[in-house]
Protein backbone atom coordinates (compact mmCIF):
# COMPACT_ATOMS: atom_id res chain seq x y z
CA UNK A 1 0.00 0.00 0.00
CA UNK A 2 2.36 2.23 0.93
CA UNK A 3 4.62 1.56 -1.20
CA UNK A 4 2.17 1.82 -4.45
CA UNK A 5 1.56 5.06 -2.85
CA UNK A 6 5.16 6.61 -2.60
CA UNK A 7 5.56 5.53 -6.50
CA UNK A 8 2.49 7.70 -7.89
CA UNK A 9 3.57 10.81 -6.12
CA UNK A 10 6.91 9.84 -7.59
CA UNK A 11 5.98 9.50 -11.00
CA UNK A 12 3.49 12.66 -11.00
CA UNK A 13 6.39 14.46 -9.71
CA UNK A 14 8.51 13.40 -12.57
CA UNK A 15 5.86 14.23 -15.09
CA UNK A 16 5.58 17.30 -13.16
CA UNK A 17 9.37 18.01 -13.67
CA UNK A 18 9.28 16.80 -17.36
CA UNK A 19 7.04 19.11 -18.29
CA UNK A 20 8.39 22.29 -16.76
CA UNK A 21 11.70 21.69 -18.75
CA UNK A 22 9.40 21.42 -21.77
CA UNK A 23 7.92 24.40 -21.12
CA UNK A 24 10.89 26.34 -20.47
CA UNK A 25 13.00 24.69 -23.70
CA UNK A 26 10.13 25.47 -25.56
CA UNK A 27 10.22 29.51 -24.15
CA UNK A 28 13.55 29.67 -25.12
CA UNK A 29 13.48 28.57 -28.49
CA UNK A 30 10.26 30.68 -29.50
CA UNK A 31 12.16 33.69 -27.86
CA UNK A 32 15.39 33.54 -29.75
CA UNK A 33 13.64 32.92 -33.17
CA UNK A 34 10.58 35.29 -32.70
CA UNK A 35 10.97 38.09 -30.20
CA UNK A 36 12.25 40.47 -32.75
CA UNK A 37 15.79 38.31 -32.35
CA UNK A 38 17.20 41.17 -29.95
CA UNK A 39 19.22 39.56 -27.28
CA UNK A 40 18.41 41.45 -23.50
CA UNK A 41 22.01 42.37 -21.95
CA UNK A 42 21.87 39.73 -19.18
CA UNK A 43 21.00 37.17 -21.90
CA UNK A 44 23.35 38.03 -24.30
CA UNK A 45 26.21 35.84 -23.28
CA UNK A 46 29.04 38.53 -23.34
CA UNK A 47 27.36 41.08 -20.40
CA UNK A 48 28.17 39.82 -17.01
CA UNK A 49 24.51 39.56 -14.71
CA UNK A 50 26.77 39.60 -11.45
CA UNK A 51 27.57 43.40 -12.46
CA UNK A 52 24.66 44.39 -10.69
CA UNK A 53 25.32 48.40 -11.94
CA UNK A 54 25.13 47.22 -15.48
CA UNK A 55 22.31 44.70 -15.47
CA UNK A 56 20.28 48.08 -13.31
CA UNK A 57 21.28 50.78 -15.78
CA UNK A 58 22.15 49.68 -19.22
CA UNK A 59 19.34 49.54 -21.93
CA UNK A 60 18.64 46.52 -23.18
CA UNK A 61 18.83 46.76 -27.69
CA UNK A 62 15.32 46.09 -28.05
CA UNK A 63 13.95 48.56 -25.79
CA UNK A 64 15.53 51.06 -28.65
CA UNK A 65 15.90 49.37 -31.63
CA UNK A 66 12.00 48.21 -32.02
CA UNK A 67 11.33 51.90 -32.33
CA UNK A 68 12.82 52.16 -35.24
CA UNK A 69 12.14 50.87 -39.00
CA UNK A 70 12.73 47.66 -39.07
CA UNK A 71 15.26 45.29 -41.28
CA UNK A 72 15.67 41.46 -41.58
CA UNK A 73 19.49 41.48 -40.84
CA UNK A 74 22.11 43.03 -38.87
CA UNK A 75 20.19 45.39 -36.09
CA UNK A 76 17.02 44.80 -37.50
CA UNK A 77 16.90 48.38 -37.99
CA UNK A 78 17.15 50.01 -41.42
CA UNK A 79 19.40 53.18 -40.04
CA UNK A 80 19.36 54.92 -43.20
CA UNK A 81 15.96 55.19 -43.20
CA UNK A 82 15.81 55.95 -39.26
CA UNK A 83 17.86 58.66 -40.44
CA UNK A 84 16.32 59.88 -43.24
CA UNK A 85 12.91 60.06 -41.99
CA UNK A 86 13.62 61.68 -38.81
CA UNK A 87 13.09 58.31 -36.38
CA UNK A 88 16.74 59.57 -35.24
CA UNK A 89 18.83 62.22 -35.10
CA UNK A 90 22.03 61.85 -34.62
CA UNK A 91 24.67 64.55 -33.86
CA UNK A 92 27.11 65.52 -36.79
CA UNK A 93 29.97 66.68 -34.76
CA UNK A 94 30.78 67.85 -31.59
CA UNK A 95 32.94 70.92 -32.29
CA UNK A 96 31.39 74.17 -33.92
CA UNK A 97 34.90 74.43 -36.32
CA UNK A 98 34.18 71.01 -37.57
CA UNK A 99 33.25 70.75 -40.79
CA UNK A 100 30.31 68.47 -41.78
CA UNK A 101 30.45 67.12 -45.85
CA UNK A 102 27.76 65.57 -47.70
CA UNK A 103 27.54 64.75 -51.20
CA UNK A 104 25.09 63.38 -53.62
CA UNK A 105 26.93 61.36 -55.78
CA UNK A 106 26.11 57.60 -57.21
CA UNK A 107 29.35 55.10 -58.91
CA UNK A 108 28.31 52.63 -60.67
CA UNK A 109 30.97 49.65 -60.88
CA UNK A 110 30.87 47.55 -63.97
CA UNK A 111 33.38 44.92 -62.84
CA UNK A 112 31.20 42.56 -60.47
CA UNK A 113 31.80 39.47 -62.92
CA UNK A 114 28.62 37.20 -63.01
CA UNK A 115 26.87 39.55 -60.42
CA UNK A 116 24.81 42.68 -61.21
CA UNK A 117 26.48 45.61 -61.30
CA UNK A 118 27.08 47.80 -58.21
CA UNK A 119 25.83 50.98 -57.15
CA UNK A 120 27.65 53.09 -54.61
CA UNK A 121 25.03 56.12 -53.38
CA UNK A 122 27.47 58.75 -51.44
CA UNK A 123 24.57 60.20 -49.90
CA UNK A 124 23.49 57.46 -47.75
CA UNK A 125 27.30 57.03 -46.61
CA UNK A 126 28.10 60.45 -46.37
CA UNK A 127 24.65 60.92 -43.73
CA UNK A 128 27.02 58.69 -41.24
CA UNK A 129 30.30 59.17 -42.72
CA UNK A 130 32.83 62.07 -43.71
CA UNK A 131 35.14 61.13 -46.61
CA UNK A 132 38.12 61.05 -45.00
CA UNK A 133 36.94 58.14 -43.49
CA UNK A 134 36.83 56.10 -46.23
CA UNK A 135 39.34 58.50 -48.53
CA UNK A 136 42.04 57.88 -49.55
CA UNK A 137 42.63 54.96 -46.53
CA UNK A 138 40.25 52.24 -47.79
CA UNK A 139 38.91 54.07 -50.97
CA UNK A 140 40.92 55.99 -53.68
CA UNK A 141 39.11 59.37 -54.76
CA UNK A 142 39.45 58.38 -58.42
CA UNK A 143 36.92 55.97 -59.35
CA UNK A 144 38.07 52.57 -60.98
CA UNK A 145 41.74 52.75 -59.67
CA UNK A 146 40.94 51.12 -56.03
CA UNK A 147 41.14 46.89 -56.14
CA UNK A 148 37.99 46.14 -55.01
CA UNK A 149 36.71 42.83 -54.95
CA UNK A 150 34.30 40.35 -52.49
CA UNK A 151 37.15 38.06 -51.47
CA UNK A 152 39.02 40.88 -49.63
CA UNK A 153 35.84 42.37 -48.88
CA UNK A 154 34.89 39.13 -46.96
CA UNK A 155 37.93 39.50 -45.33
CA UNK A 156 36.82 43.00 -44.05
CA UNK A 157 38.68 45.33 -46.26
CA UNK A 158 37.34 48.27 -48.61
CA UNK A 159 33.17 47.99 -47.95
CA UNK A 160 33.88 44.98 -45.37
CA UNK A 161 35.26 47.65 -42.87
CA UNK A 162 31.76 48.24 -41.81
CA UNK A 163 29.30 46.03 -44.02
CA UNK A 164 29.29 43.05 -41.89
CA UNK A 165 31.06 44.52 -38.89
CA UNK A 166 28.41 47.42 -37.82
CA UNK A 167 26.16 48.32 -41.21
CA UNK A 168 24.12 45.58 -43.08
CA UNK A 169 25.76 42.60 -43.35
CA UNK A 170 27.55 40.63 -46.51
CA UNK A 171 24.67 37.98 -46.79
CA UNK A 172 22.45 41.24 -48.51
CA UNK A 173 24.07 40.58 -51.57
CA UNK A 174 21.59 42.29 -53.91
CA UNK A 175 21.21 45.49 -51.79
CA UNK A 176 24.76 46.91 -54.05
CA UNK A 177 24.83 44.54 -56.81
CA UNK A 178 21.41 46.26 -57.49
CA UNK A 179 21.81 47.31 -61.07
CA UNK A 180 20.71 44.76 -63.63
CA UNK A 181 22.97 43.84 -66.12
CA UNK A 182 21.11 44.29 -69.64
CA UNK A 183 18.85 47.35 -68.59
CA UNK A 184 21.41 49.74 -67.74
CA UNK A 185 22.41 51.53 -70.76
CA UNK A 186 24.26 54.60 -69.14
CA UNK A 187 27.80 55.21 -68.53
CA UNK A 188 29.37 53.61 -65.43
CA UNK A 189 30.97 55.11 -62.49
CA UNK A 190 29.81 58.81 -61.11
CA UNK A 191 26.72 59.27 -62.00
CA UNK A 192 26.75 63.51 -62.49
CA UNK A 193 23.66 65.40 -62.64
CA UNK A 194 23.02 67.00 -66.04
CA UNK A 195 25.29 70.31 -66.38
CA UNK A 196 27.21 69.54 -62.87
CA UNK A 197 31.01 70.33 -63.29
CA UNK A 198 32.57 66.89 -62.22
CA UNK A 199 35.23 69.51 -60.43
CA UNK A 200 32.92 70.35 -57.85
CA UNK A 201 32.41 66.56 -56.63
CA UNK A 202 36.75 66.55 -56.72
CA UNK A 203 37.78 64.98 -52.78
CA UNK A 204 39.13 67.67 -50.84
CA UNK A 205 41.82 66.87 -48.48
CA UNK A 206 41.13 68.12 -45.62
CA UNK B 1 6.57 2.25 -20.03
CA UNK B 2 8.82 4.02 -17.54
CA UNK B 3 8.83 0.40 -15.77
CA UNK B 4 11.68 0.91 -13.61
CA UNK B 5 13.06 3.65 -11.66
CA UNK B 6 16.65 3.81 -13.30
CA UNK B 7 14.92 4.22 -17.15
CA UNK B 8 12.39 7.26 -15.40
CA UNK B 9 15.18 8.87 -14.39
CA UNK B 10 17.57 8.26 -17.87
CA UNK B 11 14.77 9.73 -19.56
CA UNK B 12 14.17 12.51 -17.01
CA UNK B 13 17.90 13.83 -16.89
CA UNK B 14 18.44 13.37 -21.04
CA UNK B 15 15.75 15.68 -21.20
CA UNK B 16 17.00 17.60 -18.76
CA UNK B 17 20.16 18.09 -20.10
CA UNK B 18 18.49 18.30 -23.79
CA UNK B 19 16.92 21.06 -22.63
CA UNK B 20 19.92 23.28 -20.98
CA UNK B 21 21.79 22.24 -24.34
CA UNK B 22 18.66 24.49 -26.62
CA UNK B 23 18.17 26.58 -23.68
CA UNK B 24 21.95 27.68 -24.19
CA UNK B 25 22.68 28.17 -27.71
CA UNK B 26 21.50 31.27 -27.78
CA UNK B 27 23.85 32.83 -25.41
CA UNK B 28 27.03 30.76 -26.94
CA UNK B 29 29.45 33.88 -28.48
CA UNK B 30 26.22 36.17 -29.09
CA UNK B 31 25.77 40.02 -28.80
CA UNK B 32 24.06 42.51 -30.39
CA UNK B 33 25.16 43.40 -34.11
CA UNK B 34 28.36 45.61 -34.08
CA UNK B 35 29.28 45.29 -30.33
CA UNK B 36 32.78 45.60 -29.82
CA UNK B 37 35.00 43.69 -26.79
CA UNK B 38 37.88 46.05 -25.46
CA UNK B 39 39.80 43.11 -23.41
CA UNK B 40 43.42 44.40 -24.09
CA UNK B 41 44.24 45.90 -20.79
CA UNK B 42 40.84 45.37 -18.86
CA UNK B 43 41.45 41.79 -17.31
CA UNK B 44 44.87 41.94 -16.74
CA UNK B 45 44.43 44.92 -14.20
CA UNK B 46 41.73 42.64 -12.95
CA UNK B 47 38.76 45.07 -14.03
CA UNK B 48 35.98 43.32 -16.52
CA UNK B 49 36.13 43.69 -20.24
CA UNK B 50 34.41 46.38 -21.80
CA UNK B 51 31.53 45.99 -24.23
CA UNK B 52 31.10 49.06 -26.41
CA UNK B 53 27.42 49.27 -27.82
CA UNK B 54 27.49 50.72 -31.60
CA UNK B 55 23.43 50.70 -31.94
CA UNK B 56 23.41 52.95 -28.38
CA UNK B 57 26.19 55.28 -30.10
CA UNK B 58 24.73 55.34 -33.33
CA UNK B 59 21.52 56.32 -32.30
CA UNK B 60 23.28 59.84 -30.76
CA UNK B 61 26.17 60.40 -32.79
CA UNK B 62 26.81 59.55 -36.63
CA UNK B 63 30.07 57.42 -36.63
CA UNK B 64 31.72 60.35 -38.27
CA UNK B 65 31.59 62.36 -34.73
CA UNK B 66 33.86 59.21 -33.61
CA UNK B 67 35.51 58.71 -36.86
CA UNK B 68 36.87 61.23 -38.22
CA UNK B 69 36.29 64.29 -35.80
CA UNK B 70 37.61 62.01 -32.67
CA UNK B 71 39.73 60.07 -34.96
CA UNK B 72 38.74 56.22 -33.70
CA UNK B 73 40.66 54.16 -36.34
CA UNK B 74 37.73 52.12 -38.56
CA UNK B 75 39.03 48.58 -37.18
CA UNK B 76 38.64 46.54 -33.89
CA UNK B 77 42.03 46.67 -32.05
CA UNK B 78 43.23 49.54 -34.06
CA UNK B 79 43.03 51.67 -31.35
CA UNK B 80 44.95 51.96 -27.98
CA UNK B 81 42.63 53.02 -25.56
CA UNK B 82 43.39 53.50 -21.89
CA UNK B 83 42.01 54.24 -19.14
CA UNK B 84 44.77 57.14 -18.33
CA UNK B 85 44.16 58.54 -21.74
CA UNK B 86 40.21 58.18 -21.43
CA UNK B 87 40.87 60.31 -17.72
CA UNK B 88 42.72 62.68 -19.56
CA UNK B 89 39.91 63.36 -22.06
CA UNK B 90 40.87 61.28 -25.51
CA UNK B 91 39.13 58.46 -27.11
CA UNK B 92 36.04 57.75 -24.96
CA UNK B 93 37.02 60.64 -22.62
CA UNK B 94 36.29 62.79 -24.99
CA UNK B 95 32.59 62.62 -24.63
CA UNK B 96 32.57 60.57 -21.35
CA UNK B 97 33.43 63.68 -19.27
CA UNK B 98 30.52 64.73 -17.06
CA UNK B 99 29.77 67.54 -19.86
CA UNK B 100 28.25 65.22 -22.85
CA UNK B 101 27.91 61.44 -21.43
CA UNK B 102 28.28 60.41 -17.79
CA UNK B 103 31.74 60.19 -16.57
CA UNK B 104 34.91 57.46 -16.02
CA UNK B 105 33.57 57.42 -12.54
CA UNK B 106 30.76 54.95 -13.32
CA UNK B 107 33.41 52.13 -14.03
CA UNK B 108 30.64 49.43 -14.43
CA UNK B 109 28.81 50.53 -17.18
CA UNK B 110 31.05 50.26 -19.58
CA UNK B 111 33.37 47.27 -17.82
CA UNK B 112 30.56 44.98 -18.02
CA UNK B 113 31.63 42.16 -19.85
CA UNK B 114 32.56 38.41 -18.59
CA UNK B 115 36.23 38.03 -17.06
CA UNK B 116 38.12 36.35 -20.67
CA UNK B 117 36.24 37.65 -23.35
CA UNK B 118 38.26 38.14 -26.51
CA UNK B 119 38.74 41.53 -27.69
CA UNK B 120 37.33 42.55 -31.17
CA UNK B 121 34.31 43.06 -32.96
CA UNK B 122 30.84 40.77 -32.24
CA UNK B 123 27.97 40.18 -34.88
CA UNK B 124 25.17 37.82 -34.60
CA UNK B 125 22.31 38.71 -36.54
CA UNK B 126 22.75 36.46 -39.88
CA UNK B 127 26.92 37.26 -39.51
CA UNK B 128 29.86 37.36 -37.19
CA UNK B 129 31.94 40.10 -38.44
CA UNK B 130 34.25 40.16 -41.86
CA UNK B 131 36.99 37.30 -42.00
CA UNK B 132 34.66 34.69 -40.57
CA UNK B 133 34.13 33.17 -44.05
Amino acid sequence: MSNSVRSGTEKSSHLFLTLIVLVLSTAFIVDAAYAGSWLSIKGDGNHDRRNKTAMKFLQDPEDALSQLPPDTAGNQVDWVKAIEEGYIQPRSNLYDHTEVRMMDLDIIMPETSTMNYVMFPHQQHTAWLDCKNCHPVFFEAEVGVSPVNMGAILEGEFCGRCHGAVSFPLTECNRCHSIIKGTFTGQFGAQYPEGANPEDYAYVPE
Amino acid sequence: MFQNKASRWIIVSLTLVFSLLLAGLPSVANAEYGDVILNKYSDANDMAPVIYPHWFHRIRFQCKVCHSELGFKMKAGGNDVTMADIVDGQFCGMCHNGEIAWTTENCELCHSGKPGLKSGIIGTHKTLGPGIW
